[in-house]
């Protein structure tokens, strides 16, 4: 038997750089070493859709640069798919694919279509895998009318969606996702996280996920794994995430007439503005029967659940743990 | 390898229809080289009149000289620029990160884009003054095949030597965030040392010594003596293998600035 091999593994894993400072009364610049990501260390299973979070600065996206090789580490080690990404980066850029919310990996002044051609021989996809691959995403991301436009003049979701397909061409093994949602309207988002659903389910690609935006995680993803300050800080499901973080969610009840505080088991009122009123309750709590209580036994106008701030959750998991 | 040719000349190809696109600047740029080849042709009579056989051109080499400068100028770019300023403006803009995630060796794709644009320019910026130069000051052209078919291998090569030197130029925004202070004290250094304000055959003692052996000399001098039939034979061949040498060297030198890069900087942005 050989033994277990994950596709992603990370062993105690660092990276620092060297910044120059000017010092107050020194005439020299001193150097400095900046820790971006400090004794981090997971795995991934092929076939896992992973949520990779944490506040802005946090490491992320250092993280994915070693990931795929582009940024060597100082510390610890890396390993994708058996390879060490630094060194065999053009090896390992033919198995993974990467998506970009705020850059296109597209070219600018080329047609979808002749960006497609351009990565089947940069990735010397066989013609009729090509062909094959093309059409299915084409067809599942309707990218139909867009493929003989230049992506200049696409729309950011057209942008998006065309991006990935880009990412797939390939077949990559692991795709990696940096805030893919963002600046989408709501039904494209949807319309995305059910695409990646369909993706892991039918060709067992691996998601790298990293988001601020808390609905893409619940969408997609059974295992987060938060970084503060470099390290992770929690590794595990959503739910456990929310139980430990002490995450809540908001009821925001507007009632017909003004009232005092209502009373309902299970949710506290944070605040009472006229007929309006926030009630918190824990966030992996339903709000079904909170609901149902507050609509029983008042005269409600309207109702609307605003989900944690992925980033309180963290900030308080974080304080806690240091 | 036969798919990552494929590649290239794919990207060639997007490169020289990309600059294609710019014509009414293309007809600009051939009037300004053509205004300062005549300029310079009638400064160049001159100074052969007063000492015809400067530097072992004649009137005609001479002459001759200032129209191929003018056609290599922008065909070689010279002055920096071309593909590379992509690249630089990729570096400050972060959007390397993306270009490194390719299964491509960085090098190979940007030197096949701008052989790309080379070729749109020598066919344009490149043969327009040379056909002013043959048509108004009947300038020489190459007296053997060997001589032709070496020029062609000489200005590829040229290029080559070009772009490696642009390319590091346009690596150092990796550690200053912009290329523009080195790239301007680089242009500086290429037209001096290429021969493009002065045949570097007519560089005295010692200079002329450093100035030939120099990568800037692939630029202008080397093709242009290649076209003129000063080097025949083995010296031919030592010709073409000084820009030979030059390009290996350099491009290298690209793969090694590559490499520390990425060990040692910060790529910016996601």
């Amino acid at each position: 038997m050989t033994p277990h091999q994950p596709l992603i593994d990370v062993q105690d894993l660092g990276r620092s750089f060297d910044v120059r400072r000017k010092v107050e009364g020194r005439r020299r610049r001193s150097r400095e070493s900046v820790v971006a990501v400090h004794d981090l260390t997971f795995s991934v299973d092929a076939g896992e859709m992973v949520g990779y979070i944490g506040p802005n600065g946090a490491g992320k996206s250092t993280t994915i640069k070693m990931l795929t090789g582009i940024l060597v580490p100082t510390e610890g080690g890396v390993r994708v798919a058996g390879l060490d990404p630094s060194r065999d980066r053009v090896e390992l850029a033919r198995r993974i694919g990467v998506v970009f919310g705020q850059r296109s990996t597209l070219w600018w002044d080329l047609p979808l279509r002749d960006s497609y051609d351009l990565l089947q021989k940069m990735y010397r996809i066989e013609p009729a895998r090509y062909r094959q691959n093309l059409a299915r995403f084409v067809e599942l991301l309707d990218l139909g009318d867009q493929l003989d436009t230049p992506v200049r003049q696409l729309s950011l979701g057209q942008r998006m969606r065309g991006d990935i397909t880009a990412a797939l061409l390939h077949d990559p093994e692991v795709l990696y996702l940096d805030e893919p949602t963002i600046g989408l309207d709501v039904v494209s988002k949807g319309r995305l996280r059910e695409f990646l659903r369909a993706l892991n389910a039918e060709r067992g690609t691996t998601l790298l996920l990293t988001t601020h935006d808390l609905q893409d995680i619940e969408a997609l993803c059974d295992r987060v794994i938060v970084i503060d300050h470099g390290t992770s800080v929690y590794d595990g499901s959503l739910a456990g995430l929310h139980a430990q973080g002490g995450s809540t969610r908001t009821l925001v009840v507007d009632l017909v007439d003004e009232a005092p505080p209502v009373e309902v088991p299970g949710a506290t009122v944070r605040r009472v503005e006229g007929p309006r009123q926030w009630l918190s309750f824990p966030a992996d709590a339903s709000a079904a029967p909170i609901v149902a209580a507050v609509a029983a036994a008042y005269d409600v106008a309207d109702l609307s659940i605003q989900e944690p701030d992925i980033e309180d959750v963290i900030r308080e998991l974080y304080s806690r743990g240091a | 390898m036969r798919g990552g040719g494929m590649l290239h000349v794919a990207v060639a190809t997007r490169a020289f229809r990309r600059y294609s696109t710019y014509r009414a600047a293309t007809l600009a740029g051939i009037f300004t080289n053509s205004v300062f080849g005549i300029i310079y042709s009638y400064a160049y009579i001159a100074l052969w009149d007063a000492n015809p056989t400067a530097g072992g051109y004649d009137q005609q080499d001479a002459v001759t000289y200032v129209w191929l400068g003018q056609a290599l100028l922008m065909t070689i770019a010279l002055w920096g620029g071309g593909t590379t300023d992509d690249l630089a403006e990729r570096i400050r803009t972060g959007d390397i990160a993306i270009d490194l995630y390719r299964p491509v060796g960085l090098v190979g794709w940007y030197l096949a884009s701008d052989l790309g644009r080379a070729a749109y320019h020598l066919l344009t910026r490149g043969l327009g003054p040379t056909l002013i130069g043959v048509v108004v000051f009947d300038i020489a052209l190459p007296s053997t095949v060997v001589a032709g078919l070496a020029f062609a291998v000489s200005l590829v090569l040229a290029v080559v030597v070009s772009f490696a030197i642009r390319f590091l130029v346009a690596s150092t925004a990796f550690w200053l965030l912009d290329q523009s202070g080195v790239k301007v004290m680089s242009g500086a250094f290429a037209i001096f040392f290429s021969g493009m304000m002065l045949p570097l055959v007519l560089f005295p003692g010692w200079l002329g010594t450093v100035a030939n052996a120099l990568p800037w000399a692939s630029y202008v001098q080397v093709p242009a003596d290649i076209w003129l039939g000063k080097h025949t034979g083995t010296d031919l061949v030592a010709a073409l293998g000084f820009q030979v040498m030059w390009a290996v060297v350099l491009l290298a030198a690209c793969q090694g600035v590559l490499r520390l890069a990425t060990r040692k900087v910060v790529v910016q942005g996601g």
